[in-house]
């Protein structure tokens, strides 16, 4: 199995400039990560709001650059503070964004939104840029005749399934998915983790997979990552962290997830009854 | 006596292709003390059904019912004025999104004194020595200090104490939580929800829980309503529910439950229930 991303030590600092009376403070946002995601496989990130995951995402998608540490894509060695940023990098990388109500321009049509990155990446001609568009459109499980349309006579579920066909348009090797399921409603999800899980079997795609839903990052993940403060406290495959998790931060999370079978609620109203 | 009852529930939106019906003949009781949970998908109508029983819906919304009433009560023949007595104080509601139900502009000590002033015409010592008790109440580190501070200065998980303590401050006798924690971590949201808990059996409230969340069902309901487009689905206690569902929908829900996964694809409500009316205006 070949690794197509593989992370050292990566770090995020964000300075907060000072004013007259407050100094000058650092964050530190992502604390030293190292990972190794191998084709086809699915790495989850889990932790809760602030802990860096989402930089972390972004350092990947190569949106922000890091402020220390290795990325390698493929082997090679990206930095794009340094300029590395080439289209070709580009391509290999794309991103599926939490909320679909926003991440989609409500003034452009889902034809135009599939076929920007084309544009910008490519020198695709426009009749071929279309015929992409049709098929990945088809891809998602949507039709041609929703070229045409506006994000917002879709719903959130459908948004979704554009934002992927999007990431999808510059066949990439990695995508990294921030929380992608977490605005949509219980049976949607469930359609767009299927699909998420169609593509990957199809293109051989490798997946980031941001979550704090640890219900789904079990279904979908083949190793799992814990992050807390910056710093990742728990990784290892699926099985080892569900089985038994090390950190008493991951043990935490794990009593904190409500739990919907029968057994959990018996006990919970013999509890109660007992009270 | 039911502490709320509805009966045959209808609310319709006035709209351009002509009347929507949101909410579709819905009944349902809470009692004294209950935990009832309302589960549905985003357009189910499961906000909207209790957002009529406040009196909270747009004028453009038309309510209908066979019986509403709070505690022996009709809500819907009443006035205005005198609803407004019960909405806030016996009846209290917690809005999904924290942040941006309480208002930026006021600090949050303001904002809940309003609720003391309003309800229960306390003067303005006895006021802020309420909202501290409330405060501690609902667990918020350093009471006094905190009623000073905006909403932007303090957490979603904080924001969500806030609005709790605004809406136990009269001590109501039914609270309707509407997704309490759907915007919050999962770590939050186990204090928020245990809180929740402890004050409902301190005080004895019923508590309405509205949420798409089955995992909050299972840790938190008695009995639960299944919705879905505005109708009910199923009603039965939440172990029956989860053991043995007697409705399709239902069943269907809990197969998509990531939880309940077997093999490498989950089912989805579509292949697992099909729905009469969507069917019948099909063919």
């Amino acid at each position: 199995m070949s690794v197509i991303l593989e992370a050292r030590n990566i770090v995020r600092d964000y300075h907060v400039p000072g004013s007259f009376l407050k100094k000058a403070k650092t964050v530190h946002a992502v604390k030293g990560v190292s990972f190794q995601v191998e084709k086809g496989k699915t790495l989850a990130i889990v932790g809760e709001s602030g802990c860096g995951k989402s930089t972390l995402g972004r350092i990947l998608t190569l949106i922000d650059p890091a402020t220390s540490g290795d990325l390698l894509i493929e082997g090679n060695k990206v930095d794009i503070a340094k300029g590395d940023l080439t289209p070709e990098m580009r391509r290999k990388v794309q991103i599926v964004f939490q909320n679909p109500y926003g991440s989609l321009n409500p003034r452009q049509k889902i034809g135009d939104i599939l076929t920007e990155p084309l544009v910008i990446n490519t020198k695709t001609p426009a009749d071929e840029r279309r015929d992409r568009a049709m098929t990945l459109l088809k891809k998602v499980g949507l039709e041609e005749k929703h070229y045409n349309r506006y994000p917002h006579m879709f719903s959130g579920g459908q948004r979704q399934r554009v934002a992927i066909a999007r990431a999808l348009m510059l066949n990439p090797k990695l995508l990294v998915l921030d929380e992608p399921v977490s605005a949509l409603d219980l049976s949607v999800q469930a359609q767009v983790l299927n699909l998420l899980a169609d593509l990957q079997d199809e293109f051989q795609l490798t997946y980031v997979f941001i979550s704090h839903d640890l219900s789904v990052v079990r279904y979908i993940a083949d190793e799992v990552m814990v992050m807390y403060f910056g710093e990742a406290v728990e990784y290892g495959s699926r099985d080892e962290v569900f089985a038994d998790p090390k950190h008493s931060y991951t043990k935490t999370l794990f009593a904190a997830t409500p739990r919907a079978d029968v057994d959990s609620i018996r006990a919970r109203l013999a509890k109660k009854k007992a009270a | 006596m039911a502490l709320l009852e509805i009966e045959n529930l209808v609310v319709e939106f006035e709209t351009a292709s002509g009347p929507f019906r949101a909410v579709n003949g819905v009944s349902m009781k809470v009692h004294e003390g209950e935990v009832l949970a309302i589960v549905g998908e985003s357009g189910s109508g499961k906000s909207v059904s209790m957002l009529a029983a406040m009196g909270l819906l747009p004028w453009t919304a038309k309510v209908t019912a066979d019986k509403l009433t709070f505690n022996g009560r009709d809500l819907l023949a009443m006035p205005a004025s005198e609803r407004r007595k019960i909405i806030g104080k016996d009846i209290a509601m917690i809005f999904q999104e924290p942040v941006a139900s309480l208002n930026p502009c006021f600090t949050v000590g303001f904002q809940i004194e309003e609720v003391l002033r309003v309800h229960m015409g306390l003067d303005k010592a006895a006021r802020r020595k309420r909202a501290i008790e409330l405060f501690q109440a609902v667990g918020i580190a350093d009471p006094a200090e905190r009623l000073g501070s905006y909403p932007h200065q303090m957490s979603g998980g904080q924001c969500q104490r806030v609005m709790i303590a605004i809406a136990i401050a009269c001590n109501p006798k039914l609270l309707i939580a509407d997704e309490p924690t759907t915007a919050l971590d999962v770590t939050i949201q186990k204090q928020i929800l245990d809180l929740l808990m402890k004050l409902q059996a301190d005080h004895g409230m019923g508590l309405i829980m509205i949420t798409h969340n089955m995992g909050v069902v299972a840790e938190t309901a008695d009995r639960v309503v299944v919705q879905y487009k505005g109708r009910k689905m199923e009603e039965a206690d939440v172990l029956t529910l989860f053991e043995n569902p007697k409705s399709n929908y239902t069943r269907a829900l809990l197969a998509a439950l990531p939880d309940n996964a077997t093999g490498d694809r989950l089912p989805t409500i579509s292949e697992l229930f099909v729905d009469d009316q969507v069917e019948g205006a099909a063919r």
